[in-house]
């Protein structure tokens, strides 16, 4: 609603109010504290009238209306169920209708005590039913997907879900089946409900009728202690209800932020926790100690061991010998306690939080984004274009892609997407201007002005100087293509527009703003004008130092011979497992922390357990830069503490003090310093021009018969550590694929459907084939996380940072059938 | 006295009036010519002071509706003919659609020019196949001689039909769920506003008419509003058809001057009622009307003096049931249709019918309460004015007004568990559940 909308005045049981044109009367009688009693209205889905519960009386109208549906005029005299017999008595009659097939199972429904239906019937409804007849009746429940169950007899047919897949996700089949009283909610036969939104028409559904499977018959609303939460799962900073019984998660819910995921969450956000009391938690600080295998010890012990680890190593080394690796999961506390203690406390800059592959501009980029404050989901909303490239925003950033569709159902937004896949942004893309990988600098650079525009790009490029508002979203994954990134913010400085950084981690931007980067410090300060930090700090490292792949490979080499791992697996993330391996086995001392143990903690000395989100403070920095606080849920089950805390204990065990005492102090110091008084386009505008050879691809095409591996990581994946547990959610991930385009399957003689074996330079996988036009010619996609031979292992050991370059081909084993 | 008329039904005992030889030969498609003289705006004007109005039940002047159409949106106009014919006791449109295919096309034409619109779709009820074969006949054999298709007459005028076979839902009578059925969608109800005439088919403007409606289109423009006027009342004007069922000695379609009463059409066109049979009470307009009684069989048949009676001329779908007939049976059957074919859209619609139709059971198989009848007469007022459409607003006449005329009837079953002696029992009535959306076991899942 613009400022200057033109307001009417309401009058609602006699109190007169005035709102702004277009507002429905539920809307504006809430604004005066009267609550229609209603099942299908929903605020964020389109007026369906269908329950009929919201009646109300309206002079002049010479039968009630819905007040749902009703938009108010000036003068309208509205009467609720408050002041009009006509009124409540028409919303009495809906309750008796909508419960003669309702069976009144309460008792031993889910939705008992928190139901709109129940709630309503007690408030508005008859006390006493007058039907004696036969009741519907229906199998019960109907799984509608492994997460999901239908009960239909418990539903009022409100459209809540219905309208929630076609309206909100996108989703197709669930939908409205049969007429009369036989109208059930269903799913296409052969085919369940695939949403990676799934959970929400769970909460909306205002009965019983949706159930999820991970808290059916686990709890009552009114044992439930419920705590606000912020998403640990992706850099969209969804708020959550955490709702918990006797120290244990039971549910997770989307909590209401209009500004950042408004009423709704992803699933993996929603059924993702149960990771929290997996067995694989680590519970209790463990050492090697003279044992010589890790085993269960105290924190005394463990803090000792370590200290005298990082010790001999800094006594015989010096900081240089220490390298100190984080991933993008630790909180905004703990990401400025690590950048701290590497600094301040081991007094090596060896730091970094980026295990992904990447080109060398990134971190001059990042480093100007750090601390500053980006476009919100508001300005990505009412952009007339949005630029998004190195992104698929549903399977990175979901409540991102959820804002984009409602841009593009709302207003047409224009949408352009850049690179080598379309992915799931096909549905809402105004265009895609189909780029081969490694060549999306010279792409983003013409729609700059910087270069001829091809004729796809042509249109584009002009949509972008005649629109008023742009954001260009760069994702993570963009930086793996050179100088792309670098291009990415020289488009936005040259067309005015919002740029924002997108990664996928919810600790990422935290990480990037605290300066877990080498020479990158808090803030994006650089070593050389430490500024503030040199203030807070005792001692800030004047050389530059190694990033993730320097760190691992200098570990391999016995120059690093201590490493610390906070929050971070480089045996399953990093892009090069076998470096990883070989660093982890060099390495003299590898003091771990985490939540889970994982592959590379069987490699550590000293192992500290970590506190999960839910049960502990701290906050969460968004994609936009938004800064996220959040209080305790569950008490740690054991002995696991905050990684701030760890951090500022391990700094004590060789020397140092850091004075916190609770996470509020590491808050106020670390806002000092991270947070910068800056837009980030103020900021990049600064930055140097993209260094891009127009003329040609930044990287010679492939030769024949090789395709450019494009890597993209998918939402659900069973090889993620925090989706332990999460067995029903994982039943739902999409099967992992190569996807790759019709007429390059058409000449490698490849169908959809088939598996085949993707071979690179260091290996190979098997996966089914997926041919889609949404993937330019000479690439091929692959899931980046999903299968247990990771795409990193296919890279040429003995040049991994080259371009990945692979073949497709048969299975062998069919190849020798068909021999 | 009024005269049985031969307007619409002028070709009913013409063997080939259905063929564009035997169409043409009588006349037909003169008042193309006599359209297309004129300014399409000057010819809606025309319909408007010729007084004709919906005869599809609701009795809305034509003219005005269209008047709402915009004509300078830049959008493509939209005719959408209504030829669904849904309501019980109605079958007018099914015979003028097979004795005179062609009158609705030279309607459909004359309609589109005057609502500058290139393309008519015709909704037409899947059940009737002979209708549809004689249309599909006609439609093609209008292309081929240049009564539709491109440059009509050499006129300049396009006009394209599409005939869609409905899949069968009486719910898609209303006319927006006949658009959402349309598109390929579930026939449900629209939400209004935007009304078809602003945002319809496909999002745009479109007109929704009834069969006989624009039938009547051709008739005006070539002959003028005088003599249009000269037939029925001052405020209901014209010819109209009238499709007698019921107890009668030769039920069928009737052509009769709008406001001739019932029982001229009856005695006069029927034979009167059945031998031996005395008028008991009747539908004016389709089951969705309120019922009358023999005391209103003199009312004139127009829009408001059936209005002023109590009900609603409706589709002039006369339905006369004599002495030897239970009301309540005859509405069981009704509430039973309306329990099927509620869309299940909203509340009171979907879940009253399902439930009036039980307590209709149990009054005639004995099992009848003295609170029921309270029971019904306030789940009518429940469901009456609170359902999504009309659907439930003309599902709960008959149980209205049948409490209203014949509430000794009801008394008599809650008090003696069956009916009043001369009353025929209905074997099968009561028991019969095919197509019955109310499942005695479970349903299976999906």
């Amino acid at each position: 609603m613009s400022p200057q909308a033109e307001t009417v005045t309401v009058t609602i049981d006699g109190i007169e109010l005035a709102v702004p044109a277009g507002t429905l009367v539920i809307r504006a009688a809430e604004q005066v504290g009267v609550t229609i009693p209603r099942f299908c209205d929903h605020p964020l889905l389109d007026p369906v009238a269908a329950c009929r519960q919201c009646l109300v009386e309206i002079e002049g109208m010479r039968k009630p209306m819905t007040a749902c549906s009703t938009v108010v005029t000036d003068g309208m005299d509205v009467r609720t169920h408050l002041t009009s017999e006509t009124a409540a008595v028409a919303q009495r009659a809906q309750l008796e209708f909508l419960l003669i097939n309702h069976p009144l199972d309460c008792p031993q429904c889910d939705k008992g005590g928190e139901c709109p239906l129940q709630d309503q019937a007690l408030a508005h409804g008859p006390a006493n039913s007058r039907f004696v007849d036969q009741k519907r009746s229906y199998v019960k429940p109907v799984a509608i997907s492994p997460l999901i169950a239908l009960d239909r007899e418990r539903c009022v047919l409100c459209a809540r879900c219905t309208r929630f897949a076609q309206q909100i996700s996108g989703d197709p089949f669930i939908e409205l089946f049969e007429r009369g009283a036989l109208e059930q909610v269903a799913i296409y036969e052969d085919d369940p409900y695939h949403s990676y939104f799934s959970g929400n028409i769970v909460q909306i559904c205002p009965v019983g009728a949706l159930t999820a499977s991970t808290y059916r018959f686990r709890s009552r609303p009114f044992d439930l202690r419920s705590t606000s939460g912020v998403c640990n799962h992706c850099s969209a900073g969804c708020n959550l209800r955490v709702d918990t019984r006797r120290g244990h998660i039971q549910r997770q819910l989307a909590g209401e932020n209009m500004a950042v995921n408004e009423m709704w969450n992803c699933d993996k956000g929603r059924f993702g926790f149960a990771w929290v009391d997996h067995e694989q938690r680590l519970r209790a600080p463990h050492t090697r100690g003279s044992w010589q295998r890790l085993h269960p010890t105290s924190w005394r012990e463990a803090l000792t061991d370590a200290g005298e680890g990082l010790g001999r190593v800094l006594e015989e080394t010096g900081p240089q010998g220490v390298g100190v690796l984080s991933g993008g999961r630790l909180t905004d506390e703990d990401a400025y306690a690590v950048s701290r203690l590497a600094r301040d406390g081991l007094g090596t800059d060896n730091v970094d939080f980026r295990l992904w592959p990447r080109t060398e501009e990134e971190g001059e980029v990042l480093a100007a984004v750090a601390g500053t404050r980006g476009p919100s989901y508001d300005d990505v909303e009412h952009a007339d274009v949005v630029v998004v490239a190195g992104l698929d925003p549903r399977e990175e950033v979901p409540i991102l892609h959820l804002r984009l569709r409602k841009a593009w159902r709302n207003r047409r937004q224009r949408i352009v997407a850049v690179g080598p896949a379309l992915g799931s942004l096909a549905e809402v893309a105004w265009r895609w201007v189909a780029t081969p990988a490694g060549d999306e600098a010279r792409t983003l650079a013409a729609l700059a002005g910087d270069a001829a525009t091809g004729e796809l790009a042509a249109d584009v490029a002009d949509a972008l100087t005649g629109a008023g508002k742009v954001v260009v979203l760069a994702g993570e994954r963009l930086a793996r293509s050179p100088g792309a990134l670098r291009a990415a913010a020289r488009l936005a400085t040259a067309t005015g527009a919002d740029f924002a950084w997108v990664p996928r981690r919810a600790g990422a931007r935290g990480a990037v703003d605290a300066g877990l980067m080498p020479g990158v410090l808090p803030g994006g300060r650089r070593l050389d004008e430490p500024g503030a930090v040199a203030r807070q700090w005792h001692r800030v490292p004047t050389e530059p130092g190694a990033d993730a792949r320097g760190i691992l490979a200098n570990a391999a080499a016995g120059g690093i011979r201590a490493l610390l791992l906070v929050g971070v697996d480089p045996v399953r993330d990093f892009e090069d497992p076998r470096l990883a391996h070989a660093a982890l086995a060099a390495a003299e001392t590898v003091i771990a922390v985490d939540l889970m143990h994982t592959a590379s903690t069987r490699y550590a000395d000293v192992l500290l357990p970590a506190a999960a989100p839910q049960e502990r403070v701290g906050s969460f920095t968004t994609w936009e830069g938004r800064r996220q606080p959040f209080p305790q849920a569950v008490p740690p089950q054991r002995l696991e503490q905050q990684d701030w805390d760890i951090a500022a204990q391990l700094a004590r065990a060789v020397g140092g003090d850091f004075g916190w005492e609770t996470a509020m102090d590491v808050r106020g110091e670390a806002a000092a310093v991270m947070d910068r008084d800056a837009t980030t386009r103020e900021a990049i505008a600064a930055l140097a021009p993209a260094d891009v050879a127009l003329g040609q691809p930044a990287v010679a095409p492939p030769e024949s018969g090789e395709l450019d591996a494009v890597t993209v990581d998918h939402l659900l994946s069973t090889r993620s550590t925090l989706l332990a547990g999460a067995d029903d959610l994982l039943a739902t991930a999409p099967t992992p694929r190569a996807v790759m385009a019709p007429g390059d399957a058409q000449q490698l003689g490849l169908t959809a459907g088939q598996d085949v074996t993707v071979t690179g330079p260091g290996g190979a996988l098997t996966l089914p084939l997926a041919v889609s036009e949404r993937v330019v010619a000479g690439s091929v996609v692959l899931p980046g996380n999903a299968t247990d031979a990771p795409v990193g292992t296919l890279a040429d050991p003995n040049d991994p940072t080259a371009r990945l370059r692979v073949r497709l081909s048969k299975p062998a084993a069919e190849l020798e059938e068909s021999a | 006295m009024a005269e049985p008329l031969s307007v619409l039904t002028s070709r009913f005992d013409m063997a080939e009036g259905h063929t564009l030889e035997g169409y043409v030969a009588t006349g037909g498609y003169a008042s193309l010519d006599v359209a297309f003289g004129q300014a399409p705006t000057d010819l809606v004007q025309q319909v408007k002071d010729a007084g004709l109005r919906g005869r599809g039940g609701a009795g809305f002047p034509t003219g005005v509706k269209w008047g709402f159409t915009p004509r300078d949106s830049g959008k493509p106009v939209y005719l959408a003919v209504n030829a669904d014919e849904g309501e019980p006791g109605t079958f007018k449109d099914r015979e003028l659609m097979e004795r005179d295919p062609h009158q609705l096309l030279e309607g459909i034409v004359v309609a589109c020019y005057m609502l500058e619109s290139r393309r008519a779709f015709i909704f037409l009820r899947g059940e009737y196949v002979w209708p549809g074969m004689r249309l599909e006949q006609a439609i093609a054999e209008a292309y081929e001689h240049g009564y539709l298709g491109k440059d009509i007459a050499g006129s300049g005028v396009d006009v394209d039909v599409t005939l869609h076979y409905a899949a069968g839902a009486y719910i898609c009578g209303e006319e927006t769920a006949m658009l959402d059925a349309l598109e390929g969608r579930r026939g449900q109800p629209r939400l209004r506003p935007p009304f078809p005439a602003v945002a319809g088919l496909y999002g745009m403007p479109t007109q929704v008419n009834n069969v006989e409606t624009i039938m009547n289109v051709g008739h005006i423009v070539q002959h003028g509003i005088d003599w249009y006027r000269s037939m029925g009342t001052d405020k209901s004007p014209g010819p109209k058809v009238f499709c007698v069922s019921g107890e009668v000695a030769r039920p069928g379609n009737y052509e009769w001057p709008m406001g001739t009463p019932a029982r001229e059409i009856v005695d006069r066109s029927c034979g009167g009622m059945l031998a031996g049979r005395e008028l008991k009470f009747w539908a004016p307009g389709g089951s969705s009307t309120p019922l009358l009684t023999a005391d209103h069989a003199d009312t004139p048949m127009d829009f408001d003096s059936i209005a002023a009676a109590g009900s609603l001329l409706g589709t002039a779908a006369m339905m006369m049931y004599s002495d030897h007939t239970s009301v309540v049976e005859a509405v069981l059957n009704w509430t039973r249709f309306y329990e099927h074919e509620s869309c299940g859209k909203c509340t009171p619609c979907r879940e009253g019918f399902f439930w009036l139709s039980q307590v209709y059971e149990r009054l005639l198989d004995g099992r009848g309460r003295p609170a029921d009848l309270a029971l019904l007469d306030e789940q009518g007022d429940n469901i009456l004015g609170r359902a999504f459409c009309a659907l439930g607003d003309g599902g709960v006449s008959p149980i209205t007004s049948s409490l209203t005329h014949f509430r000794d009837e009801y008394e008599h079953l809650v008090a003696h568990g069956r009916l009043p002696d001369g009353l025929e029992a209905h074997a099968g009535v009561v028991t019969d559940n095919s197509g019955h959306s109310r499942p005695d076991q479970l349903v299976g899942s999906p």
